[in-house]
């Protein structure tokens, strides 16, 4: 699906939504008002750049349009892996960019992410896995790295990993795996704005993801721990 | 100024254990641990694949005093699978962040010494470091102060990097390196053209303490010692980085100020040069004090 065809699906109202470079912002109309979009496409690895103007379109609506939704839209390959990005700082940036969607929901905007192509590692942290909720387009890739990749770090043989992975959503990469992790609420399909709507509609609440983990027999233990270090019932 | 007398032997904090760090930065005997070794908290995930277990799964958490007043404490172990972050160990510390918001502590205290997310189990480690980001940012925004604190061999990569710069404050020694990408990954992946990750001084020179500091990445240069990162953390307890449009916008032009200074910098050398470091061939040998005379009327405000 393009970026136009799927603006359409998700605002058949209408929609502005304007790209530089890798970064999208803008509107689209839902049935309940506007809602404003921010996220990155076509796999963009994020950079200092971009993780200082996705900062800076969260505060914008903060500052500008409060109250209203943000639908952030995920496509990134990772964080950048440069010399200069790490000189700079990223990881500062990228912090900057997770406090600035905190302040929105702290602010009363909802904050759902959309993960239309790629959420790898970093990308996925610092845009998508903040927000209220996270849902994926079919065929979405999550991940950390690849499992070849992975092989070459923990020095476990490529067969050996794939082995295991089966079947196992905590090493195997892909959508279906977060899923069962509870780290993606749901996948959507067409219709897409319906999902949307529906999605807008939901009261904004604590962390989930360890309860849904948990239902879903993805993270046995994540729930549990929490509660027994905390002492409460959850780990909101 | 030290006084007169021959010099305190300094113990060290990157030599240190994970839970000897927390009994040299609390205040002496008031560590009570959480769900500690004698519970047996261990990754099923690692046993599935064969490798060692640890008791604790890597992080020791729970409560304890700095300075008298009470504050939660978590101490990531770098011996243990480089400090990587399972689902246990995350779900460790986001546990302790929910306390906090319940428990209301002065401060807490993430003593971080990790490479990042434990590929042996990639996924739940990345959800997991997603959950103890939010857990910092809403201890941060209800107003309990969480401190970072980095000078264990590990260092401190990758998501957890990311954690640790949405905590209130950092204090980091020069040997602890702060950064996304670690220098192994890059060359890795990018090749040893874009950096040589056995080139130690350019390691140190980009991620090291006194980089962030002069960067503003760090509010405190400590040496490291037991002692001074005690001494930090004390004096962090109290630092508040609210989570309000004021402080992000101020915090936002001081990062697009710093892509528009240092963007197009070689390396960190030129930097600190443009920062109005006199000789930034000096600095790698300064301790921490000398280090901040050195540099006090250089540094620019960092938030």
């Amino acid at each position: 699906m393009t970026l136009p065809e799927l603006l359409d699906d998700l605002f058949p109202a209408g929609h502005a939504v304007r790209r530089e470079g890798d970064v999208l912002a803008g509107t689209g109309r839902a049935a309940r008002g506007e809602v404003a979009v921010v996220g990155t496409a076509d796999g963009a690895e994020i950079g200092v750049e971009a993780a200082l103007a996705l900062a800076g379109e969260v505060l914008r609506v903060v500052r500008e349009a409060p109250g209203r939704p943000v639908l952030a839209l995920v496509d990134t390959a990772g964080q950048r892996m440069s010399r200069r990005d790490e000189l700079l700082g990223l990881n500062g940036y990228l912090g900057h960019l997770a406090a600035c969607v905190e302040l929105a929901r702290r602010a009363g905007h909802r904050v759902i992410a959309l993960v239309t192509g790629q959420a790898v590692s970093a990308g996925a942290l610092a845009l998508g896995f903040v927000a209220d909720e996270v849902h994926a387009l079919e065929g979405a890739r999550v991940a950390v790295m690849s499992l070849p990749a992975m092989a070459r770090v923990t020095k476990i043989p490529l067969e050996r990993l794939e082995a295991l992975s089966r079947g196992s959503p905590v090493l195997a990469p892909g959508l279906e795996s977060y899923v069962r992790l509870g780290a993606i609420a749901s996948v959507w399909r067409a219709p897409l704005a319906a999902a949307l709507e529906a999605a807008l509609a939901r009261p904004a609440g604590p962390d989930a993801r360890a309860a849904l983990g948990a239902e879903r027999g993805g993270r046995t233990l994540a729930r549990e721990v929490a509660r027994r270090v905390g002492g409460g019932t959850d780990a909101g | 100024m030290s006084p007169p007398g021959p010099p305190v032997p300094r113990r060290s904090y990157r030599e240190a254990s994970a839970r000897r760090r927390l009994l040299g930065v609390l205040d002496p005997g008031s560590f009570e641990e959480r769900l500690g070794p004698a519970e047996r908290a261990t990754s099923p995930h690692l046993a599935a694949l064969g490798q060692p277990v640890a008791f604790d799964d890597g992080v020791a958490v729970g409560a304890g005093a700095l300075g008298g007043r009470r504050v939660l404490a978590a101490s990531q172990e770098g011996a243990f699978l480089g400090g990587g972050v399972g689902e246990v160990h995350g779900a460790k510390l986001a546990g302790l962040l929910a306390a906090a918001l319940r428990e209301r502590p002065e401060a807490v205290l993430l003593l971080l010494d990790t490479g990042g997310v434990r590929l042996q189990e990639a996924n739940a480690g990345l959800v997991a470091v997603s959950e103890v980001m939010r857990g910092v940012l809403a201890a941060r925004a209800e107003g309990i102060p969480v401190v970072a604190l980095v000078g264990g061999g590990w260092g401190c990569f990758g998501g957890m990097g990311i954690v640790a710069r949405c905590c209130d404050a950092v204090a980091m020694s020069e040997e602890g390196r702060l950064g996304l990408s670690g220098p192994d990954v890059i060359e890795e992946t990018k090749g040893v053209e874009e950096l040589d990750a056995s080139d130690r001084g350019l390691v140190w020179r980009t991620y090291g303490g006194k980089h962030r500091y002069l960067l503003g990445e760090a509010d405190r240069l400590v040496d490291d010692d037991l002692d001074a990162f005690r001494a930090a953390a004390i004096a962090l307890a109290g630092a508040r980085r609210p989570v309000d449009l004021a402080t992000l916008s101020r915090e936002h032009h001081v990062l697009a100020a710093r892509l528009a200074a240092h963007g197009a910098a070689a390396d960190a050398a030129a930097i600190w040069t443009a920062l109005g470091v006199a000789d930034p061939d000096a600095l790698a040998l300064l301790d921490a004090d000398e280090f901040l005379r050195d540099v006090a009327g250089t540094r620019r405000e960092a938030r």
